[in-house]
């Protein structure tokens, strides 16, 4: 199977056209450097992305808290990772890299603050 | 009238680093203003990662980034006051500012950091025509909104403008249940990042319309839709028959960004047009003594990475002003854009003091492939080419740096020339052109 990515290597964004058998990337072309190929076996393998999101907060200065995963988590779980925060809700005070969702999904990601809020008011 | 060594003015990036370098060179009487509730600046709503993989090697969200500038300040027990406006600094750099505990307050600096950052161009900016709804608001604006506030700004999105703002809202606005139609540029390419193209957009199905535009915008108290055009390339003109409607309830404008120079301008600061910020050299000093200068005031930046280290340059250069109280030396030499290039900062450099090796910022005016950079010094007599870099690609989105030596740049001056009309010229140039215009 073929599959036609854009690599982000750099800003000359070469279109890759990728032929993936059997899981694995037999072949790479479009590609200008030694990062097109990389790129495409992490990319057409298994494409995971950083969720970086907000969860409701209480008693704080914002009504939201800012949080990201601690690791890349599988891409097409960034939906169901989404809307499952939205029924989380934390309590100031919060400190930034403290963990709000342990295992995420299963990831083997933790949903951790990246910002630290103290009570207010 | 309070009196301090250094006081830096805006509290995000470039002022946090100013501040916190003037500190580790020795001043520590200093002073810094923010007319937010919090430290940190823009950083605090841009949750997105990104952040940091040049200055800390580590992929940072933006609260966590300026985290660590704001822990380096608070250690240092530098002053800060929050909700404070500075409405005025006098050339001898006394600030008037305002707040709700002091009134108006008075403050007196021996040298004075502007690290005021920039904002969002709006659509006052961009002259669309159309009725003036609610839900037309900037890309930045409403990742405020969503990001710490706590508010939708709408669930039908069209986003005009192409920049990395806009892409990342488009992404965020998904997350969070809106849908976004379409993103819309003006440009035949795109001035944001390609990994935010392919993370923001590609990921999520979203189009992106090149040679596009917006020509009309409709609705009486909320915006209903917008009528979308294709432009010629050349021209950027709407070509008629290309139009369409679009309904929307939100219009998101990511169309650049402006330094905020205001308190500049009140101060006499020469302005370079090119950059809309002051004129700095290389020690990030403006035109006038003791005011220095660091981040988005002076020229918009793309990666926070580059403003902390060129706001560092700035505090380390404020306070070996308040210590040393050094005169700039004579022999100047101007930078200038040339051939393909937009703007170059510094725009002055003083080769007798500069460090070792400094590096020169600047952006071209169109993509480019396979090209040469050139750095030439011109003289009164003669011009010299002292650095040619090969690049593969230049794109306007992305900042371009060069660095030059002090031992090239004097050895290329020579002896005997007089300190003026030595020009520093950056060009690009096809891999067989030859040197001469």
């Amino acid at each position: 199977m073929n599959k036609e990515i854009i690599c982000i290597g750099c800003p000359m964004g070469c279109p890759l056209t990728v032929t993936v058998e059997a899981g694995k990337v037999t072949n790479v072309t479009g590609d200008t450097c030694r990062k097109g190929k990389e790129y495409a076996e992490a990319e057409c393998i298994n494409p995971t992305r950083t969720v970086t999101t907000t969860v409701s907060i209480k008693n704080a200065m914002y009504a939201l808290l800012s949080v990201r995963t601690s690791k890349p988590i599988p891409k097409d779980k960034i939906g169901e990772c989404v809307r499952h925060l939205r029924r989380i809700e934390v309590e100031a005070p919060v400190t930034a890299g403290e963990v709000i969702v342990k295992d995420i999904l299963q990831t083997g990601a933790d949903l951790i603050a990246t910002k630290s809020l103290d009570l207010y008011q | 009238m309070e009196a301090y060594d250094l006081a830096v003015i805006g509290a995000g990036p470039a002022g946090l680093a100013a501040a916190a370098a003037a500190y580790e060179a020795g001043v520590k009487k200093i002073i810094l203003i923010e007319r937010d509730r919090e430290m940190g600046g823009i950083l605090e709503q841009c949750i997105h990662t990104g952040f940091g993989m040049f200055y800390f090697r580590e992929d940072l969200t933006g609260p966590e980034y300026a985290a660590r500038f704001i822990k380096k300040v608070k250690a240092y027990g530098i002053t800060f006051k929050l909700n404070t406006m500075v409405l005025q600094i006098t050339q001898d750099k006394t600030l008037v500012a305002v707040n709700k505990e002091d009134g108006l307050l008075m403050i007196k600096a021996k040298a004075v950091v502007l690290a005021m950052g920039c904002r969002e161009r709006t659509r006052g900016a961009i002259l669309i025509p159309g009725t003036r709804p609610a839900g037309v608001i900037t890309a930045g604006t409403a990742q405020r909104f969503v990001n710490m506030e706590g508010y939708m700004p709408g669930k039908e999105v069209v986003i005009l403008g192409s920049g990395d703002i806009g892409l990342i809202m488009a992404r965020r606005l998904t997350l969070e249940g809106a849908k976004v139609k379409m993103v819309l540029e003006l440009l035949p390419y795109s001035s944001g990042l390609t990994r935010n193209i392919v993370q923001c957009l590609q990921d999520f199905e979203i189009p992106l319309l090149f040679n596009h535009t917006v020509v009309d915008i409709h609705g009486q108290d909320r915006i209903t839709g917008v009528t979308i055009a294709e432009v010629d390339i050349e021209t950027k003109k709407p070509k008629t028959g290309t139009e369409r409607k679009v309904t929307c309830d939100t219009l998101l404008l990511s169309v650049g960004l402006i330094p905020e120079n205001e308190l500049s301008k009140q101060v006499g600061l020469a302005l370079d047009p090119a950059t809309n910020g002051p004129v700095v050299d290389e020690g990030m000093a403006t035109s006038v003594e003791g005011i220095f200068a660091g981040g988005n005031v002076v020229h918009v930046h793309d990666l926070v990475d580059n403003v902390t280290r060129e706001s560092e340059i700035a505090g380390r250069s404020a306070a070996r002003y308040i210590l040393e109280q050094k005169k700039a030396a004579t022999l100047k030499l101007k930078t200038k854009a040339g051939q393909g290039v937009s703007y170059v900062v510094p725009q002055i450099i003083h080769a007798q003091q500069m460090a070792e090796e400094i590096a020169l910022s600047f952006r071209v005016k169109e993509v480019y492939k396979d090209k040469r950079l050139e750095v030439s010094l011109a003289t009164d007599t003669k011009t010299k080419v002292i650095r040619v870099r090969k690049r593969r690609i230049l794109v306007p989105g992305e900042m371009q740096e060069i660095k030059v030596k002090k031992e090239e740049l004097l050895a290329a001056i020579g002896t005997g020339e007089s300190a003026s009309g030595l020009v520093l010229t950056i060009s690009v140039r096809k891999e067989d052109e030859d040197e001469n215009e």
